[in-house]
Order: C-alpha cells, then sequence, then structure tokens
C-alpha cells in the first residue's frame, strides 16, 4: 500500500485571535474495537446533565433506542447487523478507496506480531465471516469550516481556543439557523430540559439544567478541557474506542490503524472526517469506519452550506445580501420560545 | 487475562457484562491473542471476537468433552505438566464404573433416593490405613455438597500411582475411555456446532497451549445456570490442566461474577452452607467438635486445610471471645445445625408452607431475579413479615398491590396479612467497608458523604438490630439466648453512630489473644493456633489488616507498579494475585519458558520468587520429599502446586466432592429440545427436583405433549441494565437504553409463527405466560440438533412488573422453573421450553387461563419430566451379574 | 436575550475581519470565559469502588457541600485504568436518583398501601418480630434426639451488592440467633 504524508492544514484557531490558542483537539473514534457498550452516551449525560431522550419505547433498530444525536444525545451509539455478502461489498469499496489513493500514514508498524502471535493467526486476508453486527459511537463533528457556527447570528456559537465548536448557552437566543447550517443534522434545539420519569418524578435539584429552546450540542466536555480533563466520553470508554488528544496525532493514529487493518485484510476499513479537502474542511472528530458512512447514518460528502461564501461573495454581493436577509428572518422569526 | 495468547469465552458475554473488564481482552486481542465467543447467541461479546461459535444452550459439556477427546486422541497434552501437577497417574478403585459401563450412570447410585454412594470412586490404595476416605459425617451423599466449599475434601493419603499412564485403572486411562465418544461427530449432533467451528477452535486453543503459550477461558452464569452447571466448570477445568494452562499467566479459567460483591458474599457467605473462611456449617451428625473437624480435614493429610482446627477455633473466639473455652469446645455448640440443603428455593417451599415467618430482602429483588417468580411472590404472601432494604422501592416490596397476580386475582390485597417494612439504604458512598471483586481482590471505599434521610448501610441496620435484641434479652436465663448475649458486639461507633467498618473488617483478619503480642493483629493465617491464643473472623482474609494497617486501602497507581499490582487492595490469600502459581514453573523449579514465567525457584536464596507472591510454602525446594508422617502444609512436596487440595494434585477425576459424578457426562437439561444423544440417561439423575403444581416441567422429547412448548428459551443480561433492575431501571440514563422486555428470535423462527419485528409476542412456559417486543435477527440461528430444526429464543431478565420504576415489563423469570443442581444449589435458568405467539398477552384472570390451557393440552401432571433415571433398562441391568 | 450588533453577525464579521472562515475569540461570553471544569470546584474528592458488577473498577467521587457532583473512573486503578461502562458511568445519578427512596415505609396487614413510619419506631418493631418468630420455629433437637439449636421462623436473602463487613455482621448475628436460612445472588 503506498503512503503519503498527511496533508497539514492551519489549525482554524489560529485566525481566530486568541491570546494564547492551544493546539487543535479532536476525537478520534476507531469503531472497530468499540463494543456497544454506551457507556459514552451515558457518562455524557451525566457530566453535561442532559435529559434522557425518547419515551422509554423500543426504537426498533437493533440494540439502539437513542435514535440520533441531538438536542439531548450528545453521543450517539449506532448499531448495524450485516450479512455476509454486506461485508463482501465493505471490503471491495474500502479497497477501491485505497486505489484511489486515500492518504495513509507511515510505514506499517510492527505490533502485538513480534510478541508472538501463533503462526496460524498471523495477519493476512481473514475468513469473510457470516454475519457482523457494526457498532459506532457518533459524536459532533467540530468541523474545519462549521456551518452551524457560520451561520449563528447572535455569535452564541463560537471556536474555542482548541479548536473545537461550542454553543454559548448565555448568548444563544434559540433561533434555529444552526440547525439548518449543520450538514451532518448534529445540532439541534432542547425542547425541555428536565429529566423525567414516567411516574412523574423530576431529577433532584443537582441534576436540574432547564435550558429550554436553546441550541444544543457536544461541546467536547470544553469546561473539563480547561482544567486539562479527558472529556467524559472518551475517559470512560471501556477500549479506547474513543481516543481524545491533539488533532494532529489523532489523525496519525487514525491513519496508523486503518494501515494496519488493510495489512490484516480488512479493507473495508476507511477514514471520514480525515480529508482537508471534503466539504467541511476535515472534521476535529474524526471516524475509522468498516462501511460505506451511509450505512452509520453519516452523510457520505457533507458540504457545509456556507463553506464556498467568502470565495462566492468575492463574486456576488448580491449573496451576500440574500444570505443576510435569510438569516435574519431566521432570528426574528425563531426567536426564544 | 492480557497475557492470553488465545481467549475462550464461554457461557459469559464478557463484553456485554463486564465491559470493562473486556479491555484486557481488547488489548490481548490487539497484541495479536486470538478471541473465541462460544454461545447461543451472538452478542456484543461475539461481534469484538475472531470467532463466534453457535451453540445449543445447555451442550457444553459435550463441546468441552469433545475438546478433552481431541487433546488426548491426538497427544496434545501438555506431558511434564499432567505426569507431575494432576492426578493423571493416580489409580482409581477396581470398584468404580463409569458412565461408558452403566450406560449414563456412575457407580454407587441409588434410585430410590437419587444419591451416589461414592466410595467406589475414591483412590486405590495399597494399604487399608490410608484408605479411610470418608471422615465422620460426609460419607451421606447429601451433605456433601452443603459441607465443604472450595477447598476440597479429604482423600485417601497414599494412592497407587502407574507413572506410565497405562494401567486401565489410572485416572487418565479412564478419562480416555470416558470421553472416547465425544467426537466433532457428536458435538455437531448434539451441539448443532460445525465440524468446521470445531477444528478451528480445538487448533486455537491446542496451538496456544503449552510451555511458551498459554489459552484462558472465561465464563459466567451461562455455565453455573444449569442443573450441571458445576460439572460444566469441572470440565473446563480438566481441558485446562490437561493443557497445563493453569496457575500460569494468562491461563486459567476466570469466572465473571454479575455483583460487586459475589465473592465476598460467598467467602464471608451470606449462604446457609458455610462459614467465613468455607469452613462448613456443621450438619447435625456432627455431635461434637472433634466431628466437625473430621469432616473437613485429617490433620494428616496435604496442604493448608489441615489446619482447619486453628481456624475454626480463631473464628468461634472472634465471635464469642470469653464465652468461647476449651470446656465448651470453644463454643461450637452455639452454632445451629443443618439437616439438608437451606437453600433459597427450600426456604421458599418452607414459606408456601406457612413455616418461615419473617423474611429480609437486602439489595436483591426476588419476586424478578428469582426462577419462577410468581411462585416467589406468591411465597411472600404467607409471611407474618416482610422487611426489604433497597435503595429503591423495588418490585419485591410493592407485589402485595401491583404485582402480576393482584393483576390476574390470584391474591387480593385487602387480603394479603403480611407487614412489609420498607428501609431505605445507604448507598456505596454513603458508608465505607469493602467489597471483593472477582478475582479475590478486596478494596476499599472510603465513606464520600453521609447517608441521607433515613438511609442506613447494613452495618448500622444489623448492629442497631443486635444491640436491641440483645437488650429485650438481657434478662433472660434461657441457655437458647446464651449464643446472642455471649456474642461479641461491641464495635466503636463513629460520630454519627455508625459502627467502624474497620473495626470490623480488624475482627475478621484476627488478632494475637495472648503472649507478648496480645491485642496485635496477625499477618497471616499460618499464625492462627487451635488453642484459643489468636481469634479471626475469616482465616483467608488473615493479612488483610497486618500490622494494624487496611490493606483493602493500599493505592499505589497502577502506573506506578509492574503488572502483577501487588500494592493495589489485598488479595486473598496472603495477597496472592494467581492462585496455584507454583505451576507456572516446571517441576524443577524453572520458567516453563521465559515468556510466561511468574515465580520460580531461587536456588541461591533457597526460596520461591517473582513478581507475585508465592502460593507455596515459600521455603519448599522443587525436590522435596516430605517426611511420609507428616500432615499439613509439611506434607506438600516439592511438586504439589495444588495446596488447597488434599493430594497437592490438580483433579482431572474428583474422587470427592462432586456428588454427582467424578467425570463430568453430558445430560441433557431438565427442559430440553431432544434425546441426549450420548446416554439412555436423558436429565441428571441426581438434580434437586421440586415436583410441585407451581413448578410443572415440560414433556420431554418424545413424550406426548410435548409438541405443547416447542421453543428453546435462554435467558441473559445486557450491558445497560443490571440483574434484577434495582439498581438500573430507576435510573432514567440507563432506562432509556434498554426500555422494554424483548425476546430474539430468528427469522426463520418469525416467518414460522407470524410474529412482527418490534410487535408483541406472547411466550408461554409450564409456568407463566409473559409478553415482549420482538427482536428478529440474525444474531440467532436456529441449529440443527439431532436431526431437528431447533429455534432459541432470547430473553434478557432485567424487567419487572411493578408501578415505580422507571421501566417496567414482563420479567422472564416468570418462565423459569425450579430445578437445581445437585453440589450447589443454583437453578437451571439458562434452559426451558415454551410456546410463542403474535400479540399482547392475556390480562386479568385470562392470563392464569391461557397457562392452564397449555398445562392442560401438554397433559402435565407434577411427575412430568420429574423421573429421575429415564433408562427403562435400568432395573433389568442391576439384575445382570455381569 | 444576548444583544444584538450588526457588526458581530459572523456573515458580516468575515468579511470584515481577516477571518476568513468567521471564527473569532470575541464573541466569547463572560459566562463562557468563567466556565470550568465541575470537578475542579469540588471540596473534596473520595477513592471508591463501582457498586454494579464483580470487576472492582476503582471510582472517585466528588462532593461539593457534602452532596455527590459528580463519578467517574480512577485511572490509578490497575484494574479499570479510569474507564467505566454504561452502569459505572451512572454512578452518580444512582446516588442522586429521581427515584430513590429517604423514608422508612409500612405495609399493615391487609392496608392497601404504605404509611410513613418513625425508624427508630420500625427497627423496635423489626426486633420484636424477630424474636417472636425465633421463639415460635425454635427446634432444640431432631427426631432421634440430637442437637439443631435454631430457628426456621427467620430468613435472609441478599449479600452479594452489601460489603464484607456487613456480610460478617448478618451472617454472625444471624447465626448467634440460630438462622440458618440465610441466601444471596451467589446461589442465584
Amino acid at each position: 500500500m503506498t503512503s503519503e504524508p498527511v496533508q497539514q492544514r492551519p489549525n482554524p484557531t489560529g485566525d481566530a485571535h486568541y491570546d494564547h490558542p492551544h493546539s487543535r483537539r479532536g476525537f478520534f473514534t476507531d469503531t472497530s474495537i468499540c463494543i456497544g457498550c454506551k457507556a459514552c452516551e451515558v457518562a455524557c449525560k451525566e457530566w453535561n446533565r442532559n435529559p434522557a431522550d425518547g419515551d422509554y419505547e423500543i426504537l426498533g433498530s437493533s440494540y439502539d433506542n437513542t435514535g440520533a444525536l441531538g438536542a439531548d444525545t450528545w453521543r450517539h451509539v449506532a448499531f448495524i447487523e450485516q450479512d455476509r455478502e454486506r461485508i463482501e461489498e465493505a471490503r471491495e469499496s474500502g479497497r477501491k478507496l485505497v486505489d484511489l489513493g486515500m492518504p495513509q500514514v507511515g510505514p506499517p508498524q510492527e505490533r502485538g506480531v513480534a510478541d508472538g502471535a501463533a503462526s496460524s493467526s498471523a495477519t493476512h486476508t481473514p475468513d469473510t465471516p457470516e454475519f457482523r453486527w457494526l457498532m459506532s459511537s457518533d459524536v459532533c463533528k467540530h468541523c474545519t469550516n462549521a456551518g452551524c457556527l457560520d451561520v449563528c447570528p447572535t455569535g452564541a456559537l463560537f471556536r474555542t481556543e482548541y479548536g473545537t465548536v461550542v454553543v454559548q448557552e448565555d448568548i444563544c437566543n434559540g433561533c434555529g439557523t444552526c440547525v439548518a447550517g449543520c450538514p451532518f443534522g448534529v445540532i439541534e434545539r432542547r425542547e425541555d430540559g428536565l429529566v423525567s420519569t414516567p411516574a412523574g418524578r423530576e431529577m433532584p435539584d443537582t441534576v436540574k439544567k432547564p435550558q429550554n429552546g436553546v441550541a444544543q450540542k457536544c461541546t467536547l466536555c470544553y469546561d473539563r478541557m480547561k482544567d486539562d480533563e479527558t472529556p467524559a466520553c472518551a475517559k470512560t470508554c471501556p477500549t479506547t474506542s474513543i481516543k481524545y488528544g491533539e488533532r494532529e496525532d489523532m489523525l496519525a493514529a487514525a491513519h496508523e490503524r486503518v494501515a494496519q487493518l488493510h495489512e490484516q485484510g480488512m479493507t473495508e476499513a476507511r477514514l471520514y472526517g480525515a480529508n482537508p479537502d471534503d466539504g467541511v474542511g476535515g472534521t476535529g472528530s474524526i471516524f475509522l469506519l468498516l462501511d460505506e458512512p451511509e450505512v452509520y447514518g453519516l452523510p457520505p460528502d457533507p458540504r457545509v452550506p456556507t463553506a464556498d461564501l467568502a470565495h462566492t461573495f468575492k463574486r456576488a454581493g448580491v449573496a451576500m445580501a440574500g444570505m443576510a436577509l435569510a438569516t435574519a428572518t431566521a432570528f426574528m422569526v425563531g426567536g426564544r420560545r | 487475562m492480557a497475557n492470553a495468547d488465545c481467549i475462550v469465552i464461554q457461557g459469559s458475554n464478557m463484553a456485554e457484562c463486564h465491559p470493562v473488564g473486556f479491555q484486557w481482552v481488547a488489548e490481548a486481542k490487539a497484541r495479536g491473542a486470538r478471541v473465541i465467543h462460544v454461545d447461543p447467541r451472538f452478542t456484543r461479546t461475539s461481534a469484538s471476537a475472531d470467532r463466534h461459535v453457535p451453540i445449543r444452550a445447555g451442550s457444553d459439556v459435550v463441546l468441552l468433552g469433545a475438546l478433552i477427546n481431541h487433546v488426548l486422541q491426538n497427544d496434545l497434552w501438555f506431558k511434564e505438566y499432567v505426569t507431575s501437577y494432576t492426578n493423571a497417574p493416580f489409580l482409581i478403585s477396581d470398584d468404580f464404573k463409569d458412565t461408558e459401563d452403566l450406560d449414563g450412570l456412575f457407580s454407587g447410585y441409588d434410585p430410590e433416593t437419587g444419591h451416589y454412594d461414592r466410595s467406589s470412586w475414591a483412590y486405590k490404595t495399597d494399604d487399608d490405613a490410608g484408605a479411610e476416605p470418608e471422615h465422620g459425617a460426609s460419607a451421606s451423599g447429601r451433605a456433601e455438597g452443603e459441607s465443604h466449599g472450595s477447598g476440597g475434601p479429604p482423600v485417601a493419603k497414599r494412592p497407587m500411582r502407574d507413572d506410565t499412564l497405562q494401567d486401565p485403572r489410572t485416572v487418565f486411562q479412564i478419562l480416555k475411555r470416558h470421553y472416547s465418544r465425544y467426537t466433532p461427530e457428536m458435538v455437531q449432533e448434539t451441539c448443532g456446532v460445525s465440524v468446521e467451528d470445531f477444528e478451528y477452535l480445538a487448533r486455537s486453543i491446542t496451538e496456544n497451549s503449552g510451555r511458551d503459550r498459554t489459552t484462558c477461558f472465561a465464563y459466567a452464569v451461562g455455565w453455573t445456570q444449569h442443573t450441571l452447571g458445576a460439572q460444566f466448570i469441572r470440565t473446563a477445568s480438566i481441558l485446562q490442566l490437561l493443557l497445563g494452562n493453569m496457575g500460569r499467566p494468562g491461563g486459567g479459567i476466570m469466572a465473571l461474577r454479575g455483583h460487586a460483591s459475589i465473592q465476598g458474599s460467598t467467602d464471608i457467605p451470606t449462604l446457609f452452607n458455610i462459614l467465613p473462611g468455607y469452613l462448613p456449617m456443621p450438619t447435625v451428625d456432627m455431635e461434637t467438635f472433634q466431628d466437625y473437624l473430621d469432616s473437613i480435614a485429617s490433620k494428616q493429610q496435604k496442604g493448608f486445610w489441615a489446619n482447619a482446627d486453628a481456624y475454626s477455633v480463631s473464628l468461634l473466639k472472634a465471635w464469642w471471645g470469653e464465652a468461647s473455652q476449651p470446656e465448651n469446645n470453644w463454643a461450637y455448640d452455639y452454632i445451629p445445625r443443618l439437616t439438608g440443603p437451606h437453600g433459597t428455593y427450600q426456604t421458599l417451599e418452607a414459606m408456601m408452607r406457612d413455616e418461615v415467618e419473617g423474611y429480609f430482602i437486602l439489595g436483591q429483588n426476588p419476586a424478578v431475579g428469582s426462577a419462577n417468580g410468581r411462585m416467589q411472590r406468591m411465597g411472600m404472601s404467607h409471611l407474618k413479615w416482610l422487611v426489604v432494604r433497597d435503595l429503591n422501592m423495588i418490585e419485591s416490596a410493592t407485589w402485595w398491590k401491583d404485582g402480576p397476580e393482584i393483576a390476574s386475582g390470584e391474591m387480593r390485597t385487602e387480603d394479603i396479612e403480611t407487614e412489609v417494612f420498607f428501609f431505605p439504604a445507604a448507598t456505596h458512598v454513603e458508608k465505607s467497608g469493602t467489597f471483593t471483586q472477582t478475582q479475590r481482590l478486596l478494596q476499599w471505599r472510603h465513606q464520600a458523604v453521609t447517608p441521607p434521610g433515613d438511609c442506613q448501610s447494613e452495618l448500622k441496620f444489623f448492629h442497631d438490630l443486635g444491640q436491641r435484641i440483645r437488650a429485650k434479652l438481657a434478662d433472660s436465663e434461657d441457655p437458647r439466648d446464651r449464643p446472642l448475649l455471649d456474642l461479641t458486639w461491641d464495635y466503636p461507633l463513629h460520630d454519627d453512630g455508625d459502627p467502624s467498618s474497620e473495626a470490623v473488617l480488624a475482627e475478621i483478619n484476627g488478632r494475637f489473644l495472648t503472649g507478648e503480642d496480645a491485642g496485635k493483629p496477625l499477618s497471616t493465617f499460618n499464625q492462627m493456633k487451635p488453642d484459643g491464643s489468636t481469634s479471626g473472623g475469616c482465616w483467608i482474609y488473615t493479612g488483610v489488616y497486618a500490622d494494624g494497617i487496611n490493606h483493602a486501602a493500599d493505592r499505589m497507581p497502577g502506573q506506578e507498579q509492574d503488572q502483577i499490582a501487588s500494592k493495589w487492595g489485598w488479595a486473598w490469600p496472603a495477597n496472592r494475585r494467581i492462585l496455584y502459581n507454583r505451576a507456572s514453573a516446571d517441576p524443577e523449579g524453572k520458567p516453563w519458558s521465559e515468556r510466561k514465567k511468574l515465580i520460580w525457584w531461587d536456588q541461591d536464596a533457597g526460596r520461591w520468587t517473582g513478581p507475585d507472591v508465592p502460593d507455596f510454602p515459600v521455603d519448599r525446594a522443587p525436590g522435596t520429599v516430605p517426611d511420609p508422617d507428616a500432615g499439613g502444609p509439611a506434607a506438600l512436596a516439592g511438586d504439589d502446586p495444588f495446596i488447597m487440595q488434599s493430594d497437592g494434585k490438580g483433579w482431572l477425576f474428583a474422587p470427592k466432592g462432586m456428588v454427582d459424578g467424578p467425570l463430568p457426562a453430558h445430560y441433557e437439561a431438565q427442559e430440553s429440545p431432544v434425546v441426549n444423544p450420548l446416554y439412555p440417561q436423558q436429565p441428571s439423575p441426581t438434580r434437586e427436583l421440586f415436583p410441585r403444581g407451581d413448578n410443572l416441567t415440560a414433556p420431554r422429547y418424545g413424550q406426548a405433549g410435548n409438541e405443547v412448548y416447542p421453543y428453546m428459551f435462554t435467558t441473559y443480561r445486557l450491558t445497560e441494565q443490571h440483574t434484577a433492575g434495582g439498581m438500573s431501571r430507576w435510573l432514567p440514563y440507563l432506562a432509556e437504553l434498554q426500555p422494554e422486555m424483548f425476546c430474539e428470535i430468528s427469522a426463520e423462527l418469525a416467518e414460522e409463527r407470524g410474529l412482527e419485528p418490534y410487535g408483541w409476542a406472547t411466550l408461554v412456559s409450564p409456568r407463566a405466560v409473559i409478553e415482549a417486543k420482538v427482536l428478529v435477527t440474525d444474531r440467532v440461528v436456529s441449529l440443527d440438533v439431532a436431526g431437528r430444526r431447533i429455534h432459541q429464543i432470547g430473553l434478557p431478565y432485567h424487567w419487572g412488573v411493578g408501578s415505580d420504576a422507571v421501566v417496567t415489563g414482563d420479567s422472564a423469570n416468570d418462565l423459569m422453573g425450579i430445578t437445581l443442581d445437585p453440589n450447589v444449589h443454583i437453578q437451571e435458568s439458562k434452559v426451558g421450553m415454551c410456546d410463542i405467539r403474535p400479540g399482547r398477552r392475556p390480562r386479568g384472570e385470562a392470563a392464569t387461563r391461557l397457562v392452564s390451557e397449555y398445562q392442560q393440552r401438554a397433559g402435565l401432571t407434577v411427575e412430568t419430566g420429574n423421573e429421575r433415571v429415564t433408562d427403562p433398562d435400568l432395573e433389568l441391568r442391576k439384575e445382570d451379574p455381569s | 436575550m444576548a444583544r444584538f450588533s450588526f457588526l458581530e453577525w459572523p456573515v458580516v464579521r468575515q468579511l470584515r475581519t481577516a477571518d476568513s472562515t468567521a471564527r473569532s475569540s470575541a464573541t466569547v461570553s463572560e459566562h463562557t470565559r468563567e466556565l470550568t471544569s465541575r470537578n475542579a470546584t469540588a471540596d473534596r474528592v473520595v477513592q471508591s469502588v463501582c457498586p454494579y458488577c464483580a470487576v472492582g473498577c476503582g471510582q472517585k467521587v466528588y462532593v461539593k457541600d457534602e452532596k455527590v457532583i459528580q463519578i467517574e473512573g480512577d485511572p490509578d486503578s490497575p484494574i479499570s485504568r479510569g474507564r467505566l461502562c454504561p452502569k459505572g458511568a451512572a454512578s452518580e445519578q444512582l446516588v442522586n436518583a429521581p427515584g430513590r427512596q429517604y423514608e422508612v415505609l409500612y405495609r399493615a396487614p391487609r392496608a392497601k398501601d404504605w404509611q410513613k413510619l418513625d425508624l427508630e419506631q420500625a427497627v423496635e418493631m423489626v426486633a420484636d418480630r424477630f424474636l417472636e418468630a425465633r421463639r415460635n420455629k425454635w427446634q432444640d433437637a431432631d427426631d432421634k434426639g440430637r442437637r439443631l439449636n435454631r430457628t426456621m421462623g427467620i430468613a435472609a436473602l441478599g449479600g452479594a451488592t452489601l460489603d464484607n463487613e456487613e456480610n460478617y455482621l448478618i451472617k454472625k448475628l444471624f447465626t448467634a440467633a440460630g438462622a440458618i436460612q440465610i441466601e444471596n445472588q451467589a446461589r442465584i
């Protein structure tokens, strides 16, 4: 497999005028070692005191009962059951990505093989299993070119000194413009900020968090980050499927892991969000997937609506007026509920 | 586990039930270890394994037996290990007859009582003096299961042996013959496991065992909850001994336990049959203290059980202090006597007979979590009073107003006489104390906050209750009250009135009572004496408070220690992390290989050394041949690694200790869809039966009415919930993740029964009817077994019927019947038979009517399925002199 | 509601400044600037152990104003290395659960519902009943005259979620009282 150097792009904090910008932080979610335990969902809710989702009913999607990322669920684990035919298709499509020159990094690493893997378990094309059960923990992508941030009329959404994208709850007026601005469908306004139970009991005061109507999404635990703590989901993850660190390191780890899997014959492995030339300029949260993104409910070619705005504006100022009008309308109609 | 080269997870859904423990499997896998999951369902564990091998629930002995056969037939066993460290060369009595000889029974079976006389299973000895296998009361078949825990019973001291292993009476040859019909084809026929999968499994474990490599097995309740559960584990032990995987890094058999201190609650038992440290509770025939001690161990036998007198006297001194004196046999008669099993299901029957007046339920939810839920709830309605102590208002506290029997009209709230007390409990952060985790490690929890409202710890509640009871009896002259009045119950109190848990731990550890060290804590159980000069509440925990330091609270960060991490918490015994680790070195005391070294003999220093604490007399040289008249630890030879066994060896054949056979044999479950392909004897002939109208059994395959309950079901847990739900269904964050009761079925079964994905299904067993949402999935496959298509239904058991939890639902345990393993009295809740049909279950009286209709259609009586012996030719053969 | 300034409108701002991708530190609010980890506000942090399964994962309990404000994994634990499963991660909610009971409740014979009961009185009532049940179902000897010294009137179930010290006191008290029917989850 050919390897190309990782293409580095400037840290988006670079031009955000921070006195003390940090290196850009991000997640690397390696779905190939996810065991679907959902500890990330719980740890996230507990830290951020987010309400439980839904009506306590089986959703009809394997073991997934929270459905999707939204105002209350900032980490979401998807479960996908696949048969052999589908696995072979995934393997083939992954192989094609490599043939097309998907960026890879570094030489194949010396790994556990050295520590005496049995001869018969050496790393070559594995048998295609009859069946597999994919699990993947999704999260806000913290895009390089963040649609939500670009369209936010109030400045509630901002780029932190760590290069992440965070909603400021005290500024957000609930206009909802950002909801349409996110190509991943991540950000959402919260309907009700209280955890309730069928018996009508509310959470005790320590856990209440009423924020009706305010836009909500993963902050990459901005508050924890300020104290040098690992985000709650990454800290709790039993198998280190969720890794957290400097985005460059995450990117390198992701490339190394995908190369390792390909070497083991798992050509279905591919990265998501690692390409700086995609429609959002790459993401802060990188994923290693074992099938096409659509299989996991991820857009195959996400494009931030404002991606080409700057470029466009220079050519056609008309667009600016249109955009401003649209956003202003949303702002006035939205308001606080 | 992280050191294993191959990990076989069988009878456990480790990634789901122990996700954080699974990190070590994930790490081993990342290093190149092979991970295989053997389970009826494709679970989240299977998804993370190299291969999932689907198996028919309850057929594990056939698969493991076939692996044993494969290892023996192909000469793949670890010769030096097996000949030196196991009882393979020992000869068994000429009177022993195997299941191969007796069509599925071992010699000594009494069809009248359903018990074995096990005298023919003993070692063959060359001198009669040594052949004194039975000590006191353990001669009675039934008592054995009660009378020792992990220790292992006494055996003849000098068995005959044949180191060539050729004598047909050697354990090795008997083993070989016993499993000779356990072939890959038999596995396919019985378990539904393909020959290809079997060969993959066999290749994986044998290639990854030996001097340089080790294979580890992990199991959980998938093995224990069967009528031959203890034998499932025995089969894996035999396989692991043959492969040389016991007592070595990355080897062994790991029990994965579901509760924080389930290990601790066996070590310091809230169990009827044992006292702390696996000392037995005395039975009625142990009339003197000497009878009692003789039942545990002979002073002449090898190993640490020979000092049971010191452990017992120290316990009696800890409990009754000055009232425990040589003149009154250390107050031995203060201990009540057993007359048979008094387990939770026997107690339930006693409740039904109105023999139990009061019942304490402490952090458990039997109305949901115990087999035959209806019987559990009906039993409680016979009580005069019930005390429930829990964090949340669990179903076991509310069945009298919102249980299923209230809905069906079988019980009326206004008729129920039972008084119910609900006491709110303290959480784990509102009290201090130790949990013992699954690898025998004690970890101290510091108290973070005081309990709110009326919430109390169990420590506070029972200390207070004891004080009140003693005060009320203070003037009593009745001798029966002496044990309560003489009890040492003077624990120091904290400012808030709570007794000091550290003082209790110090009592458990034990102390010197006399001499210059009087009052000082013991450092090791070797300091315990049978003369009243020491006390100690649980001998195996001695050392946890050595030098007056609470070692359970030791917290040197893992990253500052080696892999053994001996300065984090404290492991019994004596802070050893791997049991029987003498076996990690060869007979000469050298590590089997550099890669797998753990402890070894340091010739210059004259002692065993290594990163772990040696689980062996530290200065016993490898070549030591002990004085033949010695007993106890002094009698251990330099190559006797299994120091708690009375012969120092790992047991391929159990001459003692198992009540249902010296070797595991495959029997079908109480309810099974097939005829036992191996023996004419269908189910275990020694299983404990509860033949009652409210605990009916489905007919066996081939008997009339069998078709009424055509499908197998098996129960299990999910990551997102905790057992009967008392600590998870009240938490919105967990409740939302698995909000409703469901069943998992194959597409084939869904089509056969017209079940809609995510619609409702009704399940009917001979005991009850429940409803569940339907998950149709390829993760459940239908198997070809014994020439038939077998459908298995998967049922998580976390939900219960009530009105207080965030999420409620029907309980899978209501479907289960009560039939027990005779060794450990654990119920068979992994396999049952039922019918499934579309739609919700009927409400009210109609629900009970539906269950009755099924019972009538199948022609069920209390006798159905409860025959002990199923071989019609048995009587005939008994008369045949050959 | 936040003050609205057209000049701070991101779309305008990105044209106004060199910030080509519309990012600026200028929008950071006071609240955001002062944001800090809740853990950092704790009065004390206590080492504990997860109460769910038997793996024994290390936990750190963060306490502020005598209330538990957070429980998360203890990275120092060689068993768990700071990780927790969903149940362990929900431990804080276990302690502060919305449905948790804080009061002693009593259901009288034939009663249709609970009533509140004073804690002291409740324990006293249980002590009386304990002694009465013990007396009523006492057995001195079996039919062969052999010593039994026990009561069959009292039973207990539980222990696998309790501390060793608690189980020790329970077994000790029950045995001294002659009550033998004591069981826990290890047998289930």
